[in-house]
């Protein structure tokens, strides 16, 4: 039996058994703080920041989706400084990267008035897309480096270990191996990586193929080798 | 972007596990699949098949329109026909009049033993219900069988011996309450990958300890403690051995045996031969690890145990089930949360289709036909006249085969299932279905079976029908409809309602009933006649399947049997004896062949090889140990000639330590190498399962010449 845990949110007394998250502990009295790599059932790693808090007493900004409650602990959620945090790392985020696919960054730009020219030198992130395998794409244009495709990739599910971070700083990327096709790794295609991408940078190749323009037909008539080519063009004659 | 027009919750076509899909549809296309995190079985992961398999209900070489053969087929002439050319595309009317015309001929002709039918793992409770009920009550013949014979028929008979049920004890996802499983004669990384996750989950994050028993070198035995690399066909020796040890050791359970078994005194005396010596002499696995393992289970607090077809597909596969049922019974493992003899279902509703009476030896329920009790039942559930249902026993899957003659099984009805890849010794398999007078297939695509057909009957897959599975641990779960039927397809249940009643009005006999508005009907009349299906009603399985035996409407379902008692009363250990395989190796035939499956592709390959998970995997690899290759002067990706005293096939070969040395390994999907034009027609005394797991072969080199599809291939790094 844990202990129970009492601290403030946001001015409101709320009480949780000890080892909660920061995170937790809002949404048991129904206060919402944002995420983008947080997924309730991925290991949290803390990356995005968009969840930082002000803790009383903490020099910086603290990390709900990790932060353990602490008694008596008091955190505001949505303070000026905080506010302007989650602005700065929106607008970071959309200065390198293709957000267009992930629904819940895009409400978030607009709630966090969000300026989409705020860094005009920044230099998108350029990777051409991945078509490797016949089950899934790779667009890392559109990748936040949000790491839960790494961790159901790992431990958090499959135990195979066919991807992970390479390179450093602003060339940080998800990659196999030696960047080998996937049909060459560990990878078994079990698409649990697909399964948690909340900005489309992993995609199930079919779908991609319809937003290509292909239609269903076109697409169930191509011959193993057009399913391999990685130039690929919408076409009538397919 | 594409966005849903709808998303619908349904429930995986492919194996046992039983996973929750939801698919996305986009103008009646379904482009994606996900599954949500808090689905009770599959907890948001889902492997290849399920993710990405679902693609061969687009594919154009489907047929979506009956169809009749040109020529007229003879018997001893029959031929394969897979070219469309040779088939005529007709009504629905004019097919289905065919086929009654056809049946009702043979029926009044050569009487009830001369039909026979196929029913289908892959196809719904209520479709196998339906057809079980067309043969035996319009035709009063009990040769219905599906492909449960040639995948657990060994477990389910030692089981329904030893302790009166026939499915796994417990819940898959029970697993992490273990803290000693064994798994053995499974390779569930790739034929129950979800499965397989959650006994990593178990050992990564409980603790809890693997023991492997199984002559390949699985996946999952990076994961174990131990592993016992056996001979294949040496189960008893082993299992009984490690009871031998436990007996010697008195690490027995004795208050589980005085007050929940019988037959100890006599089981303990027949273990006295089994000793670890014996037993490596015989298995080929040291005896110190069997010692090992016989101590690691039999201390722990929760032992289960975990097989798959290893254990069945044996000449004594019966006999291989009953040494773990023993082993069970021995420490008390059974009958609590975490422990338990769990025979891991291959296909989606193998288990149902069980339950759902396509067998020879049972109606629905597992009540026998030659029980007169139950027969009675039966005529009076299907509104039949008193003393009509046949009480003799029916043939089996293989015995259908075997029986094929003049004054024999004369015509065939086949849903779903592919004998022709799925049976053993498949030459001699074509040479019983060249003799058919009559054969129906009922199926997607016109596989190797149903191009021997003389009506085809196109069918509605998974994605565009209602009704239900019953996954391996025994929970019925909702298949919905997605996507309308493609083209002419129907239902399975529709077809065989609307062909039923075509034979009814033929043979002017009172109906059986056959007019329902939908599929939960069926279910509900299954149920008056089924107990343990009585409370599953569609209205309580929308969010949440119900765990069989759900006995009224209240009753909360069952996670996991035997807490109080078996339902034969006492638990009965079996007395065992140590049986050779059926073929042993010699100098002309020095090696052992194994068969089984590869993750990305099913059983005869109708569904999986007509998807683009075919090119992830895309032709037959024999795996042979590096020390067998480096004698044969073979390498990765040759090519070479596998021959048994039954036929010969050409493949290229995979060379890895997966297979133990003098064991190769072949997947039998592949129709342009099949294994089963290798493997031996011997069959269990009991449960006439036959001997897919070892037979003696030659391996020699050959050349890319002799491959029917040298083009086919795709280097893979995945285990």
């Amino acid at each position: 039996m844990t202990d129970d845990i009492t601290l403030t949110i946001d001015e409101r007394p709320v009480t949780v058994p000890e080892g909660t998250t920061i995170l937790q502990a809002a949404k048991s009295v129904g206060i919402n703080i944002p995420t983008i790599c947080y997924h309730e059932f991925c290991t949290s790693n803390g990356l995005c920041r968009i969840c930082v808090v002000e803790v009383e007493g903490s020099r910086t900004l603290v990390p709900a989706c990790v932060a353990k409650v602490s008694q008596d602990m008091v955190v505001r959620t949505r303070t000026p400084r905080v506010v302007n945090a989650r602005r700065t790392i929106l607008e970071m985020l959309n200065a390198s990267v293709d957000l267009s696919e992930d629904e819940n960054i895009q409400d978030l730009m607009h709630e966090y008035a969000a300026d989409e020219a705020r860094f005009p030198l920044a230099e998108p992130r350029q990777h051409a897309i991945l078509d490797d395998n016949p089950m899934y794409i790779r667009d890392y244009a559109k990748c936040i480096l949000c790491w839960r495709c790494v961790q159901v990739c790992a431990d958090d599910a499959q135990y195979t270990y066919a991807i992970n971070f390479s390179g450093r700083g602003y060339h940080t990327s998800i990659s196999t191996y030696y960047d080998l096709p996937l049909t060459e790794t560990t990878c078994v295609f079990c698409g649990q990586c697909v399964g948690v991408c909340p900005t489309g940078a992993l995609k199930p190749k079919r779908e991609w193929l319809m937003e290509l323009g292909y239609t269903p037909d076109q697409i169930m008539q191509m011959t193993r080798t057009e399913r391999k080519s990685r130039m690929r063009r919408p076409q009538a004659s397919a | 972007m594409i966005q849903p027009d709808r998303i619908v919750s349904t429930t995986c076509p492919y194996c046992g596990v039983g996973c929750n899909l939801q698919m996305h549809v986009r103008n009646e296309t379904i482009y994606r699949v996900t599954t949500p995190f808090d689905a009770v079985v599959n907890r948001g992961t889902l492997c290849v098949k399920g993710r990405y398999g679902y693609d061969y209900v687009y594919n154009k070489q489907r047929v979506t329109t009956p169809l009749i053969r040109k020529k007229l087929q003879k018997p001893g002439k029959r031929t394969q026909a897979f070219d469309l050319d040779e088939w005529r595309q007709v009504s629905w009317d004019e097919a289905l009049d065919y086929t009654t015309q056809r049946l009702v001929e043979i029926y009044q002709r050569d009487g009830s033993d001369a039909l026979a039918v196929y029913c289908c793992a892959k196809a719904t409770n209520e479709d196998n219900y339906l057809l079980q009920k067309m043969f035996r009550a319009l035709f009063q013949t009990n040769n219905i069988d599906h492909c449960t014979r040639l995948c657990h028929a060994g477990s389910v008979v030692a089981l329904q011996m030893a302790v009166g049920s026939s499915a796994m004890s417990n819940t898959a996802a029970e697993v992490i309450h273990n803290d000693v499983f064994i798994l053995t004669g499974a390779n569930a990384s790739e034929n129950h990958p979800i499965i397989a996750l959650q006994m990593k989950k178990a050992i990564q994050k409980y603790g809890a300890k693997l023991i492997v028993v199984d002559p390949r070198r699985i996946e999952l035995v990076n994961y174990a403690t131990l592993w016992l690399p056996e001979k294949p066909g040496t189960d008893v020796p082993v299992f009984s051995a490690m009871a031998h040890v436990i007996l010697k050791e008195k690490l027995f359970n004795p208050e589980f045996i005085d007050t929940r078994t019988e037959n100890f005194q006599d089981f303990a005396a027949s273990m006295e031969k089994f000793t670890p010596e014996f037993a490596e002499i015989v298995s080929g696995v040291d005896r110190n690890l069997i010692v090992a393992a016989a101590r690691m289970y039999a201390s722990a607090k929760n032992g289960a145990i975990y097989w798959a077809l290893g254990i069945p597909q044996h000449v004594h596969g019966t006999d291989n089930a009953l040494a773990l049922i023993n082993l069970a019974l021995l420490t008390g493992h059974i009958g609590r949360l975490g422990t338990g003899l769990n025979p891991l279902r291959g296909q989606n509703n193998v288990q149902g289709a069980s339950d759902s009476g396509a067998m020879p030896w049972h109606y629905p329920g597992y009540q026998r036909v030659d029980d007169e009790a139950a027969a009675i039942k039966f005529e009076k559930g299907w509104n039949q006249p008193s003393g009509s249902l046949n009480r003799q026993l029916g043939l089996t899957t293989t015995e259908i085969v075997s029986h094929i003659a003049p004054d024999g099984v004369r015509a065939i009805h086949i849903m779903g299932e592919n004998p022709m890849m799925s049976e053993p010794d498949l030459n001699h398999t074509r040479h019983q279905f060249e003799q058919l007078e009559f054969l129906v297939g009922q199926d997607l695509f016109i596989n190797e079976s149903h191009a021997f057909a003389d009506v085809f009957l196109p069918a509605a897959t998974f994605a565009e029908k209602d009704g239900t599975f019953t996954n391996t641990d025994r929970r019925v779960q909702r298949v919905r409809q997605v996507i309308p039927p493609r083209g002419e397809s129907r239902a399975d249940w529709e077809i065989i309602c609307d062909l039923a009643q075509r034979i009814e009005a033929r043979l002017e006999v009172p109906t059986a009933r056959w007019d329902y508005a939908h599929p939960s009907e069926i279910l509900e009349e299954m149920g008056t006649l089924v107990t343990e299906y009585a409370g599953v009603k569609y209205k309580r399985i929308e969010q949440v399947g119900l765990q069989t035996p759900v006995y009224d409407d209240n009753h909360p379902g069952t996670p996991f049997l035997f807490a109080e008692k078996f339902p034969r009363g006492r638990g009965k250990f079996h007395p065992l004896e140590y049986h050779a395989c059926a073929e042993s190796i010699d100098q002309e035939y020095p090696f052992i062949l194994t068969t089984g499956r590869v993750l990305e592709h099913w059983h005869g390959g109708s569904l999986t090889r007509h998807s683009w998970l075919d090119d992830l995997y895309p032709e037959a690899l024999v795996e042979i140990n590096p020390v067998d290759a480096e004698a044969l002067g073979v390498k990765s990706g040759d090519t070479v000639n596998v021959r048994s005293r039954r036929g010969s096939i050409h493949l290229r070969c995979k060379v890895t330590e997966k297979t133990t040395p003098g064991v190769v390994f072949i997947p039998f999907h592949f129709h342009e190498a099949p294994a089963n034009i290798l493997t031996i027609e011997a069959i269990d005394p009991l449960a006439k399962i036959p001997e897919y797991k070892s037979c003696a072969v030659a391996v020699t080199r050959a050349s890319e010449k002799d491959l029917k599809n040298p083009e086919a291939q795709q280097a893979r790094g995945r285990y």
